[in-house]
Formats: structure tokens, sequence, C-alpha cells
């Protein structure tokens, strides 16, 4: 019929395939986080109410969506691993964190950068903005715990276990700390409540996300193409790549 | 026993080598069969394996034509497994000990039968004492005395169940292995006793030692 | 299978029972990191009374982590547990009968003392019901789930720091609406919206939990 899928599904036949992809939307990444910062940066118009300070948003919110997103994607992967015991989903997953946790990172800090020009304060315990901090302890012991464990094989199923137990939490942390944020009143600055966007500055977040989106696609590929070399080391298509490189 | 315990094409990977593959054998009542090999070679691990322990990196392990890791508790009530490690509680005698761990597989046996059988596997007089101070040669017996109550249990898997006992516990044991294989059932054992066991149905396969 | 919970809850009791001093060192830890906040933040009793719930909880959620370095640790080094995953009754019953017992240790007398701990903060009297209730339902809930994170990290080296950072985000949850039950009752909203949410989130941690961690230990001891 098409492309036969199982063929990828092993990391030798997966290792080449994850370089051509990652050039390939690693270039598609730059054009698009440069059309996006520019949108963001000097076509968007000015906000009535924020200034200049706003156009932060346009790395902090999709960054903080991508941190969401890949979190979902790599307990996704870790649960196929679990549940059909294959490789290389498991390395998927492994590859994913540290990205993921590099978009929370970077959602955090402009999200405080945000804050200071607008609001005054470093930081703000923003429902969103905790939410994220939150996240990004996940995204910690997930690596810490798979840092661990030296039995590569313990270390993908301890992982995807932790990763499964986290993305059922993640919606039941985010509605709580909401409700946490609603209950005491004191802190009513809230980065959700955006002003009403003007069509470029929607097309400036979109266009980002995407470029955020290539990128991470193509590092977690390259990540991955490392995690196979390393693991598979004593596989024979590993060692020629090896001296091919050398 | 009446349904076999198959092994079938078991490749065991620990860490990055490869202990031994392509490994295949059937277990039926009345066989007595010993894993030798050299240290490292993967003889723990596949008794792990076959108890479901242990999950090999290729090829399965049948009870009645079923995997083991399907059928679970259907088929580790059948089983009984003393491992390296003697499974005892040190704050707790070793009547308490004997008497969960019989609770926790299934085996039925009141006080008495307890400790008859710590006192068949020569402690008498020390089955009440805490475990902490016994001597590792009495720690080992205590564990062992799970065989004394475990007739009905149609598999015994043993690591190195001879391991600190004295001659007179060592025959004590084998007897103990004797009796259950002549009544039907199965013994799965690694040793580095070189004394013979001089049952009918004893086997011996060894692993190269990767 | 009720023999053999029965058999496990009553061993795992007798066992702290020998070795008091284990139980005795979590209290103890908890009462003194309750004490340690109105040094921290002054005496001022107003102040006090508005924190009591929030620190009680926090002091607790510590409590409680410190002691799951317990639940299976021992029984894996002398090889109880291996049995225990190879014995009649299936290791999800075997695990929710362990935490149970872990809890009757571990967090039960916190929740006992905490009233007397309360006062000292000069906290309502009429809302202490509120607060030990919501101690009650929260701390089971920390047992259950920072059994999950035992069970990941067992046997590791540094497990007992690995397995805070593991445990806490997942406690997140429980301490926001735990908190905030005595929090409510006290600003006059009544806290049975969240003591009733706790009560939701004990059910579904004690139906879940157990298979996760048993899972997990499944993967541990290989």
């Amino acid at each position: 019929m098409g492309i036969n899928w199982f063929k990828y599904s092993s990391p030798q036949t997966f290792f080449p395939l994850a370089g051509r992809l990652a050039f390939v939307f690693g270039a598609l990444a730059l054009a698009a986080c440069a059309a996006g910062l520019y949108l963001g940066f000097f076509v968007a118009p000015t906000d009535a109410q924020q200034g200049e300070s706003y156009r932060i948003i346009f790395i902090h919110v999709p960054a903080a969506w991508m941190s969401m997103f890949l979190y979902v994607v790599m307990a996704f992967w870790a649960g196929v691993g679990l549940a059909f015991n294959t490789r290389l989903s498991g390395m998927m997953a492994s590859a994913i964190a540290p990205t993921g946790a590099l978009f929370t990172f970077i959602a955090l800090w402009t999200g405080s950068f945000w804050g200071k020009p607008t609001w005054g304060t470093w930081w703000v315990w923003d429902a969103r903005l905790t939410s994220e901090l939150i996240l990004l302890f996940l995204y910690l012991g997930f690596m810490a715990l798979q840092a661990a464990i030296d039995d590569p094989r313990r270390a993908d199923r301890a992982g995807a276990l932790l990763a499964l137990v986290g993305v059922v939490n993640v919606p039941i942390i985010y509605f709580s700390v909401q409700w946490w944020n609603t209950l005491h009143q004191g802190a009513s600055v809230s980065l959700t409540k955006s002003p009403t966007m003007a069509t470029t500055m929607v097309a400036g977040m979109l266009v980002m996300t995407f470029g955020f989106w290539f990128y991470g696609i193509a590092a977690v590929l390259l990540r991955a193409r490392c995690i196979m070399l390393e693991r598979e080391r004593g596989s024979e298509w590993a060692m020629h790549y090896a001296r091919a490189a050398a | 026993m009446q349904t076999p315990l198959e092994a079938i094409d078991l490749r065991c990977v620990r860490g990055e080598r490869t202990l031994f593959e392509g490994l295949s054998f059937t277990l039926e009542g009345g066989d007595l069969l010993r894993i030798g090999g050299p240290n490292g070679s993967g003889k723990t691990s596949l008794l792990r394996i076959a108890c479901g322990l242990l999950e090999p990196e290729s090829g399965e392990v049948r009870w009645g034509g079923e995997s083991i890791l399907r059928l679970k508790e259907e088929f580790w009530v059948r089983l009984l497994y003393i491992g390296h490690a003697n499974a005892l509680k040190d704050d707790m005698s070793a009547v308490e000990n004997l008497g969960v761990a019989s609770t926790l597989a299934g085996i039925v046996a009141d006080g008495r039968q307890v400790a008859e059988a710590l006192v068949r596997l020569g402690l008498a007089g020390r089955e009440n004492l805490p475990v902490r101070v016994l001597s590792q040669g009495q720690r080992r017996r205590a564990a062992l005395a799970r065989l004394a109550l475990g007739a009905a249990v149609p598999l015994w898997v043993l690591d190195e169940p001879f391991t600190a006992l004295d001659a007179k516990a060592v025959e004590n044991v084998q007897e103990l292995m004797r009796g259950h294989v002549s009544r039907g059932g199965a013994v799965l054992y690694t040793t580095h006793h070189e004394a013979d066991i001089g049952a009918a149905g004893s086997r011996r396969i060894d692993l190269a030692g990767g | 299978m009720i023999a053999a919970l029965r058999c496990l809850i009553l061993r795992d009791l007798r066992l702290a029972a020998r070795r008091s001093s284990d139980v005795l060192t979590v209290l103890l830890f908890f009462v003194i990191v309750v004490s340690l906040f109105p040094l921290g933040v002054g005496p001022d009793p107003k102040l006090l009374r508005t924190v009591a719930p929030g620190v009680l909880w926090v002091a607790a959620l510590l409590a409680s982590m410190l002691a799951l370095g317990r639940v299976f640790a021992a029984d894996h080094a002398d090889g109880t547990l291996e049995q225990m995953m190879l014995g009649a009754t299936p290791l999800g019953v075997i695990v929710a009968a362990k935490v149970l017992a872990h809890w009757l240790i571990t967090g039960l007398p916190l929740v006992l003392i905490s009233p007397v701990l309360a006062l000292q903060f000069d906290f309502s009297q009429d809302l202490l019901g509120v607060l030990i209730l919501s101690l009650a339902l929260g701390t089971p809930i920390l047992s259950l789930i920072g059994a999950i994170g035992a069970a990941l990290t067992l046997g590791l080296r540094g497990a007992g720091a690995l397995l805070s950072l593991l445990v806490l985000p997942l406690y997140v949850p429980v301490l926001i609406i735990g908190a905030g039950a005595a929090d409510a009752a006290a600003s006059g909203l009544g806290g049975t919206a969240q003591l009733l949410l706790l009560g939701a989130m004990l059910i579904v941690a004690g139906v879940f939990a157990p298979w996760a961690a048993a899972a997990a230990l499944r993967i541990s001891v290989e």
C-alpha cells in the first residue's frame, strides 16, 4: 500500500531517516522562527495597555504550549514502549524530555520578564506560571529517575510509568492550581487575561508555535540519534556509523 | 506435577552482555534439573526467568501451554522459589516468619505444622528466637523450612540451596528434594555443591558462561 | 485472600512495634518542623492563625515523604518482597495492604497529634474538626501516591532525594485542596467541598495507585 511504517520501528532503520528529517525540520524551524519573530517584534502593533513589553508573549506562549504538548507526546511514546515492549519508543521518550524541559524553562523565564515591567515583580503566582513550574519539576523528575538507573531497560520502563502517572496528574494539577489561584484573591494579576489580540499578534504567535514545534522535532530527532548510537553501540550498524563519522 | 514447565528459546541480556540465548528445556513431574555453569553465566537469571520475576529479552516460559507472565497468580500458586536471599524478617522469629511466608504463598499450615517443619530442618529450640540472633546456617535452614511445608506445591525452584549449610543439613535438604521428586514434583536448582543428589530423573544443563 | 491481607498488615504492624524508633522519628520530625515555622515567621498570633493549616499540611507532607523510604525498602533488601511477588495474592492487593499498614504507622499518628499542634498556632477550636478531617483524608492519599514513587526508586542510590523530586509535584493538588479545606472553613465558606473532593481523590488513588505501584515494583525488581 504505502510506506511500511513498521520498517522504521527498529533503531537501525530509523537512524538515517531521523537524520534526514532532522535536517529538514531544522531548516523549517529556522524559517518559521525568523518569520514569527519578525511578525512579533516588527509587524504587530503596540499594545494599548502594555506597550512594547507584551511582545515577549511571542516567545512565552508558544514555549508554554510546546512544553505541555511535548509532555503529552513523551507520555504517549512512553506508553507505547511499555505496552509493546519496543526499544525505540522508550528512546524517543527519553529524547523528548530535555527539549520539553527547555521549553518549560523558557516559558517560565519569559513569563518572569513579562511580569517585571507589567506588574513590578519578577515572579507572579499566576495559575499558568505555577502549573508551568510544576511541569518543570515533572520533567526534571523524569530525567533524574532515568539518570539514576543504570540498566537501560529498567530506566526506560520506570521513566515510562512515571510519565504516564504524570500525564494523568497534569490536568488535576492544573485545575487545582487554578482553583487555588482564584481562592486567594490577592494575586489578581493574570497572564491569561491577554487583551483581545490583533490578527497580526495571533498570526505571530501561531507562526512561532510552528517554529518551536519544528525545532522541537529536529532537536528530539538528533538527540534520539545519539541515544540510539549509545544504546546500540555493540551492534554492527552503529559501529559502521561511528567509523564513517571518524 | 501434571503440567510441564516449558522454557522456549530464552535469550537473556543483562546490562550489555548476552548471557545465553536459544535456551530451551522442558521440566516435568519427577524431574530434578540442575543448572550448572561458572559464576556470572546467568544461572540466577535463568531461575528468575523461570519464575517470572525477570522477563527474558526474547523467548518465553510456558506452563500448560500458556505464558507464565499472563498466568501470574495461577502459576505462582504452584511455585515455591527460594533465592539467594533468605526472605526472613530479622525482627520476627523463625516460626512467625514461616507462618507469614506460608499464608502469603497460599499454603495452609497450622502452628504445629510450622513448628514441625522447623524441627525437621534442625532448628528445634531456636524457632522462637528473633532471626537476628541466628547464625548464617540457621537462617538458611529457616528459609529452607518452607520446603518441608511445600509438598503440595508442584514446582520448586531453588537457587544455591546448600549455601552455608553443614553436611548434615545438606543431606537433610537433599532428602527433601528427593522426596518431592519421587512424589511427582519437579525441582529446578543451581548449586556449587558437587555431590550427586541421587534421584532418578536427574538432569543437568550447563550454561556456557558468556 | 483476606487471610493473606490480615496476615500482611499484622506483620507490618508487629514489625513497626518492635522497631518503634522508626515510627517515633517520623512523628518527631513532624512536630519539630511545625515548631520551626513560628521561629521563622515570628510569633504574631494573627499570622500564625492564618498560616496554621498550610504549615501543618506542608509538615505532614514532608513527614510523609520521609517515611516513604520504609514502605518497600526493607522487604526488598531481605528478599521478602520477591516472595510477595510470587505469592497467591495479586501484587496490587499486597501493595494496598502494605500502604494501609504504612499509613497506620506513619500517617495516623500525625493526624492524631495535629490538633495539639494546631492549638500551638492558636487555631480556632471549632475549625479543628475540618483540619483533622482534611489530614485524615489527605495523608492516606499521600501514602498511596508516595508508594508509586517508592516503588520506582527502589534500591537506587540517592533514592531519598530522588523520591522527593518525583513525588512532590504529584502531591501539589492534595496539598492545595487539603490546606484549602481548613482555610475555607476559617474564612467562613465551609470546607465541605474540599473535604468531599479529598474523599473522591482518596477513592481514586486507592483504586489506581496500588496497581501503578505494583507495576513499578515489577519494573524495579527485574
